[in-house]
Order: C-alpha cells, then sequence, then structure tokens
C-alpha cells in the first residue's frame, strides 16, 4: 500500500490549499462545497473500529492525491508567472537592450 | 464563427490587426489560436443536479464543453473539485491548470472518437515500451538506480495481475506475451468509459502503463509514480544540478497531470457508500 503518512496532516495540509487557492468573489474559503464536502467526508470515515479500514485508506489516498494537485498546479503556476509570464518585449524594449532607439517618423511607419 | 476554448458565450471578434501581421489561414482568411487564458466574467460558481448529472453553473450560466455540450459529471464529489477549479480563477482563468475540466471535456466530448475497445489497446500498447521495463546498461550508477527502483514495482504488478512482464536492456524493448496483454485488457474492460479517458491520460503522461496502475490501484502515490517516471532526469539533476524553470515546471505540471487523471478514474469509478460496521464488533 502507498506510504501516506498521518491522515490528520493530510487534511490539514489540504485545507490550507484550499484556503489559498479561494480567489473567488471574497467568499471565505470555509464556505466552499470543496471544503465542507473534504470535512464531512474525512469525519464519515473517523469512527472505524478496524485498524486498517479499506474504506479510509481509499479516502486517504483521494485526500493525498487531491493535494498533490492543489499544490502542484499552484506551484506550477507560481513557476510560469515567474520564468514564462513576461510575453515578449516590444520593439522599443529589444532596442533598448542593444543601446539604440528606434527612430521617430513623423507619420507613423511608410 | 469563432470557436474559442470554452464558447458559452461568443467571443468578441479581436481588434483588426494591421495588414501583413498575424497567421493567415487557408483562403486567405486569419484563423487565431484560442487565447490561453482569458479575463474571469463570473463572480459566482456553484454545481446542480441535472438529468444527465451534475452541472456546472457560473453565474447563471451553465458550463458548456468546447464542441457546445453541456457539461455534466456523473459524481458530486467530481462536480465540486471541478467547481473548484473555476472558483480558484483570480483574475484571469488560466485553462491550462485545469486539468480536471479538460478531463472531463474530453470525456464528454471524445474529440478522438474512440469507442472504450480502441482506448484500452491504445492503453495496453504502452507495455511494449513501459518505461520501466526499458533499461539502460551505462552509466552504471543509472542502471543500478533503475534496477533497485523500478524492479519491485514490476514484482509487484506481475504478482497483482498474475502475469510475466520482466525487463529489458534491448532497443526492442521487453517481450511482453499475448497472455500478458490480455489480462491487462480484459482488467481495464472492467472500468467505465470515463474512468478508461482517465487511465489513458495517465499512462501517456507517466509513459507507463505499470506505474500508472500502480497510481489506480493506490501501491504507490503519485509524488512517487512521478519520481518513477522521471528516475533518468532526477539521476541527472543529481549529477548535473537542478534548472528549476525547466526541471521544477517539469516537475510540477507531471505531478498535476497524474494527479489530475488518478483523482479523475477514481471519482468516476467510485460508489460513495459508506459501510455502517455493526456497534457490536
Amino acid at each position: 500500500m502507498a506510504v501516506l503518512g498521518s491522515p490528520l496532516r493530510t487534511l490539514r495540509a489540504l485545507l490550507r490549499e484550499l484556503r489559498q487557492a479561494s480567489g473567488g468573489a471574497g467568499r471565505p474559503y470555509r464556505d466552499t462545497p470543496a471544503y465542507r464536502h473534504i470535512l464531512a467526508a474525512f469525519r464519515n470515515h473517523r469512527v472505524t473500529s478496524e485498524k486498517l479500514c479499506r474504506a479510509q485508506q481509499e479516502l486517504h489516498f483521494q485526500a493525498a492525491t487531491y493535494l498533490c494537485l492543489l499544490r502542484s498546479v499552484r506551484e506550477h503556476a507560481a513557476l510560469h508567472q515567474e520564468y514564462h509570464g513576461k510575453g515578449e518585449r516590444s520593439p522599443e524594449e529589444v532596442a533598448g537592450l542593444v543601446g539604440f532607439r528606434l527612430p521617430q517618423q513623423p507619420g507613423g511607419k511608410g | 464563427l469563432l470557436r474559442g476554448r470554452f464558447p458559452l458565450v461568443c467571443l468578441p471578434r479581436p481588434p483588426p490587426v494591421a495588414a501583413g501581421s498575424g497567421p493567415v489561414g487557408p483562403g486567405g482568411g486569419r484563423t487565431y489560436a484560442p487565447p490561453a487564458e482569458r479575463k474571469r466574467f463570473y463572480q459566482n460558481v456553484s454545481i446542480s443536479q441535472g438529468e444527465g448529472g451534475y452541472e456546472i453553473n457560473l453565474d447563471h450560466r451553465k458550463l458548456k464543453t468546447p464542441q457546445a455540450k453541456l457539461f455534466t459529471v456523473p459524481t458530486e464529489a467530481l462536480a465540486i473539485a471541478v467547481a473548484t477549479e473555476w472558483d480558484s480563477q483570480k483574475d484571469t482563468i488560466k485553462f491550462y491548470t485545469m486539468h480536471l475540466t479538460t478531463l472531463c471535456n474530453t470525456a464528454l466530448d471524445n474529440p478522438t472518437q474512440r469507442n472504450k475497445m480502441q482506448l484500452i489497446r491504445a492503453a495496453v500498447k504502452f507495455l511494449d515500451t513501459d518505461t520501466i521495463c526499458y533499461r539502460v546498461e551505462e552509466p552504471a550508477a543509472l542502471a543500478e538506480l533503475q534496477k533497485n527502483e523500478w524492479d519491485p514495482i514490476v514484482a509487484w504488478a506481475e504478482k497483482r495481475y498474475n502475469v510475466t512482464i520482466g525487463s529489458s536492456t534491448s532497443i526492442l524493448g521487453p517481450n511482453i506475451s499475448a497472455s500478458t496483454k490480455e489480462t491487462f485488457i480484459s482488467h481495464l474492460a472492467s472500468y467505465n468509459m470515463w474512468a478508461l479517458q482517465g487511465i489513458e491520460y495517465v499512462i501517456t503522461q507517466l509513459k507507463s502503463l505499470i506505474l500508472s496502475m500502480g497510481l489506480i490501484d493506490r501501491h504507490i502515490t503519485v509524488e512517487k509514480a512521478v519520481l518513477l517516471s522521471r528516475l533518468e532526469e532526477e539521476y541527472q539533476i543529481q549529477r548535473w544540478g537542478n534548472v528549476e524553470w525547466a526541471h521544477d515546471y517539469d516537475l510540477c505540471e507531471l505531478r498535476a497531470r497524474a494527479a489530475a487523471g488518478t483523482l479523475f478514474v477514481h471519482l468516476c469509478s467510485e460508489s460513495s457508500s459508506v459501510k455502517h460496521k455493526l456497534l457490536q464488533d
């Protein structure tokens, strides 16, 4: 079985990711369907006398997978923004890189 | 008619471009790629249950697929996850980060128009060139690493599915017997069409059927599967150093896609019934 660690840790990290992800119309992240669904799912599966409850493991794996998804998407978007998000330079900027200036042509370019 | 990627609303015609610039399509007309980003145009995201399944509402508008079908998903959990993707967009909608939405669109539109058997065969075909069966002979350190990291997973798959797979250093790759392929074909046939789209997606991303089955069967985590898929890259990074804007970028993207695919498969094939154990145990 996959090595997952403590479910509590996964849950906390997952809720933290949800808080970071909620960029919506100012609604508090605790109000979102995702937050409520995840908490409800964890609560439902808490009560079990079995140490190796299969449904519990399935839920934990799903939560860990979702956590990985949210985290990776956020990190990927951050990397994209930092390294690939600037777009192209304008002709003026390109000219400026080597110390030139574009000529001012009255009446626009020919 | 301009077809954007998410044509809920007709995209406004882009402002006319100066003559001579911009890509020109056949017949002299201009073709535009759909924008990779778009301004967020909705306030609230919510889900509702319709006849065909769960639907996503952006304000009062219902989300549609790129082929203008109504966007419906079979389970509530998946709908919530998709809604969360839409809700986490800030000023601009970054479509390339919305992997679950993309997977749902693929399942609904089936743009490659493949039936179940074609999908299964495409998936099983990967076994012939499965990453973890395809070994190097040198450098010795890498060969050793592959043996130590990949052999246990191959052994797990052989035991779990009662097949022989093995590994190979030949350029032709491993020799997979027909009965092994048949086993996997009939195993995959037990999944529904949606889940199969997800499985084939994960296999294509990880370049390995075995690693994907390891994920689907919850034998390894996404992080571990991605690490094993990128074993050679990781080896080179250890030797020569890490380049954040390339290595980390690719790593995060692969993790996101593999995680999305795996979650998609599980959310499409689950039966969300909590079995209540009897109190006297």
